[in-house]
């Protein structure tokens, strides 16, 4: 089966359905996604999305591009942080007005609080900038966008597993893809195709991610010899709920909550003394892991409390009811009684495939791309969250590029290309055959196990030289053995431990290039913290990593960063 | 702990009828139920088929009936439940493998009660005010992931396929309660109809299963309301 759309739009989160809803206004659009469109891991978003508004104080544009070029240790494109911190005020009215729910001040203004990172005067104080609904933020724009999808003529494709993108002479003519449901392989040729599909936290033992958070399509371009950005920077969420890694929204903190230790102290004042608690991510993570190493974690275990009692219950029932909810199944704490037991979990990534601001993907780190072929959201790297994202930026991210992506995408209609190779389909059928019939005995879910344990352990909030070879080498070993996953289920219909062994080995491929990516960078910036090299080092390293593997060999190149306004300065809070 | 996971399976291009299979499944107490359901699917059958994605009860992927209950197994506690868990497919729907079953009847439901925001009136340059008190009125309807444990649980669902059921009613009452809407009367003529909001015997069964703790039946008891308002408005 072939279908033909004007766009193709591989993924369904909130990237996605903006893309999708700009692409439809000027052609057709297919969104072509392994979950139902609901299903996607932006409905996790809790805290809220980033714009100046100035709804509850004074804020602008300015200080908001400061915050997320500092945010991100000044390996943040600026023009880009320029572009999303621009964009984020008509974004957020233009949310509103296609239905989100925000929550609203008594004047009835979209409600604005604190988060981590966002301050007014150049990193003065903490400015209430967060748009938000409730603690259920992502929920209530991804329900809206679906909703407008369903307005709009967008032909949802659910539960379809991309299995390749069919690249041919520098243009991307669409994607061939397995029917979940059915097990037949079908393609898909477009003008455009867009890349939305989230995270890949799933490499990482304790993630906020959730399972389907894989990284399938990065796996599919690193695989064909495709470049990759920044993929060293991972950042851990400091505050996700002990052993689960269930995000806690550091609007917890925004609205008073604090961290505490095992000698009940806060501490974050010692780390980030003018904004404490509400300092960026990267640094809080590193400060509960430094208290667990230094004998402070609670009971001198591996965790710490967020002490949330002396946050009106009121403002809990009404701000935060997802995380009473959380901690109370979960972790059979009511935060207005007891303190919450937290410690960092693998939550975003800022690196991804290179596009430029238009989400076109780029396939040189001197800016060629490829015809047809667009990236959004938490996939690509613009690169507007550099070295650490903001709260808050991810969510203006997906709505800001995916629409920009889904404009451009759209402008590709009438290129329509030669039409699908004749061998595209069959390839991906024997590739899927060859998997079904592998008789090396080796499970899916202990290579996905042995590779998470592995990058927690060697690769996670801090590195060093030793930890990472090993970990360099050990993937090899486990690379190996995904080679060998056999498969149960050899039936076609709804075979989802094909596709988890599928999932495992784009797992093992993007757990390469986050290592090596972090072996060879030699500073410390932001999210990537080397303990054998604790200072940025401007002069070598202020530069974004372009990752790629041909012939069974890794390479390097890199791309300098776009800085116009701010010059970099030591990162202080 | 111990537990047993009795799964009520089904494999279309194998079985001519569901059949029952016990996995011993060690769990601590502290775990979800879908853990066990994933490692028995990683480590022991990997044909045991289930949906699963966030895993902390916001996706509503897992919904299925667990000891006779429609809900989320990432939001049950094994430390909650007896030594024996039946799992069995959501009801009501058509069984596609094990635990999945075909959501396109529920999405079609869905699709069908104008479920966007309609309001034709000229964009303000900034947002459309909506004071704290208005939007309390759809606080709780927002929060719906559309997990489907509410239409399944549904007696009049299960006699009457064609009824929209608790889902999709809450789902066109977010729109009657939101003061920023105005489709009111296409939208109440929607769920008016025989296989409507009428429809409802007001069995609760749909509030029980809600993994989210939203007052479905109060949701189309609003709508009774309004659409017989209507109805007796229009007689006149």
């Amino acid at each position: 089966m072939v279908h033909r759309f004007d766009t193709l739009v591989i993924g369904s989160g909130l990237a996605g359905l903006s893309a999708a809803i700009e692409a439809s206004l000027q052609g057709t659009v297919a969104v072509i996604a392994k979950l139902y469109p609901t299903r996607c891991h932006s409905s996790a978003a809790q805290g809220g999305i980033a714009a100046a508004l100035g709804n509850e104080e004074p804020d602008s544009i300015e200080w908001h591009v400061y915050d997320t070029v500092k945010g991100g240790d000044y390996l943040t494109d600026q023009d880009a942080a320029g572009t999303l911190c621009e964009d984020a005020i008509k974004t957020v009215i233009r949310l509103e007005h296609l239905g989100v729910p925000f929550s609203r001040t008594p004047q009835g203004k979209i409600a604005q609080r604190r988060f981590g990172g966002h301050t007014r005067d150049f990193g003065a104080a903490p400015v209430r900038r967060a748009c938000y609904s409730a603690d259920r933020t992502g929920l209530a724009m991804v329900n809206t966008l679906y909703e407008q999808c369903e307005k709009q003529p967008v032909m949802f494709f659910p539960e379809y597993h991309v299995l390749d993108l069919v690249i041919e002479d520098g243009r991307c003519l669409g994607a061939v893809a397995l029917e979940l449901k059915t097990g037949e392989i079908c393609a898909f040729e477009a003008g455009a195709t867009i890349i939305a599909t989230g995270g890949y936290g799933r490499v990482f033992k304790t993630t906020s991610n959730a399972m389907a958070s894989t990284g399938d399509l990065l796996g599919i371009l690193y695989s064909k010899g495709m470049p990759l950005e920044d993929m060293e920077f991972f950042q851990f969420h400091p505050t996700g709920l002990l052993g689960l890694g269930i995000l806690v929204t550091e609007g917890a903190r925004g609205e008073g909550g604090v961290l505490v230790n095992g000698n009940g102290e806060t501490f974050m004042q010692r780390y980030a003394p003018r904004i404490k608690d509400l300092a960026p991510r990267d640094m809080v993570s590193r400060a509960i892991i430094t208290e667990i190493k230094e004998g402070r974690g609670i009971g001198g275990n591996d965790y710490v409390y967020l002490d949330l009692r002396n946050v009106p219950k009121k403002t809990l029932e009404t701000r935060l009811p997802e995380i009473m909810t959380f901690s109370n199944i979960y972790m059979g704490v009511d935060p207005s009684e007891k303190p919450i037991p937290v410690a960092p979990t693998a939550h975003y990534a800022m690196g991804g495939i290179p596009t430029d601001r238009d989400g076109r993907v780029l396939i040189t780190e001197s800016g060629a791309v490829v015809d047809g072929l667009f990236a959004a959201g938490e996939c690509a790297c613009v690169s507007v969250h550099g070295a650490n994202r903001l709260g808050c930026n991810s969510l203006l991210d997906t709505v800001v590029f995916g629409r920009r992506a889904g404009m451009k995408a759209a402008e590709q209609k009438d290129k329509s290309g030669p039409g699908m190779p004749p061998g595209a389909m069959e390839r991906a059928r024997e590739a899927v055959s060859a998997l079904l019939n592998n008789k090396g005995g080796v499970r899916a879910g202990a290579v996905k196990k042995e590779l998470q344990e592995l990058m927690m352990d060697k690769c996670s909030v801090f590195r060093a030289d030793a930890g990472l070879k090993a970990a360099a080498e050990e993937i090899e070993t486990i690379r190996q053995k995904a080679g060998n996953i056999s498969i149960d289920d050899k039936g076609k219909q709804f075979n989802t431990e094909l596709l988890e062994a599928i999932e495992a080995i784009h797992l093992v491929n993007l757990g390469e290039a986050i290592v090596h990516s972090a072996l060879q960078r030699t500073e410390s910036r932001g999210a990537h913290c080397r303990q054998d090299y604790p200072e940025r080092d401007d002069e070598n390293w202020l530069k974004h990593t372009f990752i790629r593997k041909k012939d069974g060999e890794i390479r390097f190149s890199f791309k300098p960063v776009c800085i116009t306004k701010f010059k970099p300065e030591k990162r202080q809070y | 702990m111990d537990k047993i996971f009795r799964i009520k399976r089904f494999d279309p291009e194998k079985d001519n009828a569901a059949r029952w299979e016990d996995f011993p499944v060690e769990l601590g107490p502290h775990e979800r139920l879908l853990d066990g359901l994933v490692r028995t699917k990683e480590f022991t059958d990997g044909s045991l088929t289930f949906r699963r994605s966030c895993a902390h009860g916001m996706c509503g992927s897992c919904a299925m009936k667990i000891n006779g209950r429609s809900r989320l197994a990432c939001q049950t506690l094994a430390g909650d439940m007896p030594e024996l868990v039946v799992f069995e497919p959501l009801p009501a729907f058509p069984v596609i493998k094990d635990l999945v079953v075909d959501m396109e009847p529920f999405f079609e439901k869905i699709k069908s009660v104008m479920p966007y925001l309609v309001n034709d009136e000229p964009l303000p340059s900034r947002e459309r005010p909506q004071s704290p008190e208005e939007m309390e009125k759809i606080l709780d309807s927002i929060r719906c992931i559309l997990c489907a444990c509410c239409t399944s649980s549904c007696p009049v669902y299960w006699g009457d396929k064609q009824y929209l059921g608790p889902a999709a009613l809450v789902k066109a009452a977010r729109f009657v309660l939101d003061s920023r809407d105005r489709g009111g009367k296409a939208r109440l003529d929607l769920v008016s109809g025989a296989h409507g909001a009428a429809r409802c015997h007001s069995i609760y069964n749909c509030v029980e299963a809600c993994p989210r703790d939203i007052d479905v039946t109060r949701h189309i008891a609003i709508l009774k309301r309004q659409t017989l308002k209507r109805g007796l408005r229009g007689a006149r």
